[in-house]
C-alpha cells in the first residue's frame, strides 16, 4: 500500500508496555485481574502470530476448492458456537449452518458479481470470516430472545392456538421479535459509523496508509455485507428455529 | 354417541398427575359446570379438550373419533376455549375480533360483529378502542367475543367472570345461557355454587385431578 505506515518489531515492543498500564491499575485497584490479562495477552500474541503464519500459508495456496473448504469450516464453527448459545433450540447446529450459509452464500455470490472482491483467499477469507462471526454472533441473540419469549409469552401463543391459529401465525410476534433482536447490533453500529467509532477496519487501512475516501470504501462495503447477511442469517434460523418449541400436535411442549 | 368422551384419561407432569384416570361423557347441548378447589385438575381438564395438551395416558374421543385423529387446528375451531386471564393481542379490539376472520380467510362481517357488541352490550365504538386503555371487565367480555365470533361446537370457559363485577357478570351469563340454548355445549369451570346452580344441567366436582361427583341437576 502507498504510504504504508510499517510497525517497527521495536515499536510495537515499546507499544506493549501499555499493558502495564492496565496491569497496574488492577494491582492499584485490587481488581484482581492481573493474571488473567496477562494471560490474555500472551493468548493474543501467540494466537494472532499463529493465524498470521497460518494466513500467510491460506492465502499462497490458491486452489478455489480450498478457499471453499475453509469458508464452510469456518461456517460450521460458527454454527457450533451459535447452537451453544441456544441449546434449547432443536436441531440448533443444523438451522445455525444453514442459515449462516445461506447469508454468506447470498452476501458473498453478490460482492463476487458486481465485481466488488475476487474469488481470491486474501479476499475470500477475512471478508468471509467477518460475515461468519457476525451471523454467529446474531444467531446467539435470536435464539436466547426467542427462548425468552417462549417462556414469558406462552400465554399469548396458546390463546392464538385456542383460536384455531397454527404455530407461525401464533409465534409470529416472537418471531419478529428475534429477528429484530438479531439484527439491531448490526443496524445500531451501522448508525454510529463515523460518529461514535471509526471501525477497526478503516482505522486499520487508514493507518495502514489508504487514503480516508479509499477506506470509507471498504467499510461501506463491509457496512452492507454485515446487514445483508444478518438479516438473511437471522430470518432463516428465527423461521426455523421456532417449530422447535411445538410438538407434532401444535402444542406448546 | 357422546359428542366428548374421556376415557381412562391421565395427565402427567413432572411425575404429577394433574388428571387421573378420568372418564366422562359429555352430550351435545349439554351445560357442564366443573367445581373443585385450586388446582383440582379443572384449567387442565378444559386445555385437555381443545387439545392444547393430549393425554399421557387415556383417549379422548370428540364425535366418536379420537382427537389426536383430527387437524389441531380445525379442532380448536370447533371447541373454543376461553383462558382465566383475557389476553388481548395486537393494539385494537378491531385486531382481536377481525383475527378469527382471517384464520378462516373470510372477509370481515360488521353484522356479526355489531350483534355480538348489542349481546355483550357495548357499543361499537369499541371496535378502534385501543387494548391498554380497557378495563379488566371489558376485556374479558372482548377475549369471550373472540372466542365465538364463529360459533363453536363446544364452548370452554375457564372462570370467565371471576374477575367481573355484578353488572358485567350478568350480561356474561345470558350470553352464555343463550349460546347454549342455540345448540352450544358449554363446560364452565366457576367457583360460584350458584352460578352452577341455576345455568348448568350438570356438576362435575374434581379434586386432586378425580372425579368426586357427577350430578345432574335438570
Amino acid at each position: 500500500m502507498n504510504g504504508s505506515a510499517a510497525i517497527q518489531t521495536s515499536s510495537l515492543l515499546i507499544a506493549s508496555s501499555l499493558v502495564l498500564v492496565t496491569l497496574f491499575f488492577s494491582y492499584w485497584q485490587k481488581l484482581k485481574l492481573e493474571k488473567e490479562t496477562l494471560i490474555s495477552v500472551i493468548r493474543a500474541v501467540i494466537q494472532l502470530i499463529a493465524v498470521g503464519y497460518v494466513l500467510n500459508y491460506v492465502f499462497g495456496v490458491k486452489n478455489p476448492l480450498f478457499t471453499t473448504f475453509l469458508l464452510l469450516f469456518m461456517t460450521f464453527n460458527a454454527a457450533y458456537n451459535a447452537a451453544k448459545r441456544g441449546r434449547t433450540i432443536r436441531h440448533g447446529l443444523a438451522i445455525s449452518f444453514f442459515s449462516i450459509l445461506i447469508g454468506a452464500l447470498v452476501t458473498l455470490t453478490v460482492l463476487l458479481l458486481s465485481k466488488t472482491i475476487r474469488y481470491e483467499p486474501y479476499q475470500m477469507i477475512p471478508i468471509g470470516g467477518m460475515i461468519i462471526s457476525n451471523a454467529m454472533v446474531a444467531l446467539g441473540l435470536c435464539y436466547k430472545q426467542l427462548t425468552a419469549d417462549f417462556k414469558t409469552k406462552r400465554e399469548e401463543v396458546e390463546t392464538k392456538l385456542a383460536l384455531g391459529a397454527d404455530i407461525h401465525a401464533s409465534s409470529i410476534d416472537i418471531i419478529r421479535d428475534s429477528i429484530k433482536t438479531g439484527m439491531l447490533p448490526t443496524i445500531d453500529s451501522a448508525k454510529t459509523l463515523g460518529i461514535v467509532s471509526l471501525p477497526g477496519m478503516m482505522t486499520g487501512l487508514i493507518l495502514a496508509g489508504a487514503s480516508p475516501l479509499e477506506a470509507i470504501k471498504y467499510q461501506l462495503m463491509v457496512t452492507f455485507m454485515l446487514l445483508s447477511t444478518t438479516a438473511i442469517a437471522s430470518f432463516i434460523a428465527c423461521s426455523l428455529a421456532y417449530r422447535g418449541f411445538f410438538n407434532a400436535r401444535k402444542q406448546v411442549k | 354417541m357422546s359428542l366428548l368422551e374421556f376415557s381412562h384419561v391421565s395427565f402427567t407432569r413432572e411425575n404429577r398427575a394433574l388428571v387421573n384416570d378420568l372418564s366422562l361423557s359429555i352430550e351435545a347441548g349439554d351445560f357442564l359446570s366443573i367445581v373443585g378447589p385450586s388446582g383440582s385438575g379443572k384449567s387442565t381438564l378444559l386445555r385437555l379438550c381443545c387439545h392444547l395438551i393430549s393425554p399421557t395416558e387415556g383417549t379422548i374421543r370428540f364425535h366418536g373419533q379420537d382427537l389426536m385423529r383430527f387437524n389441531p387446528m380445525e379442532l380448536r375451531k370447533q371447541i373454543s376455549y376461553c383462558f382465566q386471564m383475557p389476553y388481548l393481542f395486537g393494539d385494537t379490539v378491531r385486531n382481536n375480533l377481525e383475527y378469527p376472520f382471517s384464520l378462516r380467510n373470510k372477509p370481515v362481517d360488521p353484522d356479526r360483529l355489531e350483534e355480538l357488541f348489542a349481546a355483550f352490550q357495548m357499543s361499537t365504538s369499541n371496535l378502534e378502542k385501543e387494548i391498554q386503555h380497557l378495563s379488566g371487565g371489558e376485556k374479558q367480555r372482548i377475549a369471550l367475543m373472540r372466542s365465538i365470533v364463529f360459533q363453536p361446537e363446544i364452548l370452554l370457559l375457564d372462570e370467565v367472570t371471576s374477575a367481573l363485577d355484578v353488572a358485567n357478570t350478568q350480561i356474561v351469563e345470558k350470553v352464555i345461557e343463550a349460546l347454549n340454548q342455540a345448540g352450544i355445549t358449554i363446560l364452565w369451570i366457576t367457583h360460584n355454587p350458584e352460578q352452577s346452580r341455576k345455568y348448568a344441567n350438570k356438576i362435575l366436582t374434581i379434586d386432586t385431578g378425580e372425579i368426586r361427583s357427577l350430578e345432574a341437576i335438570r
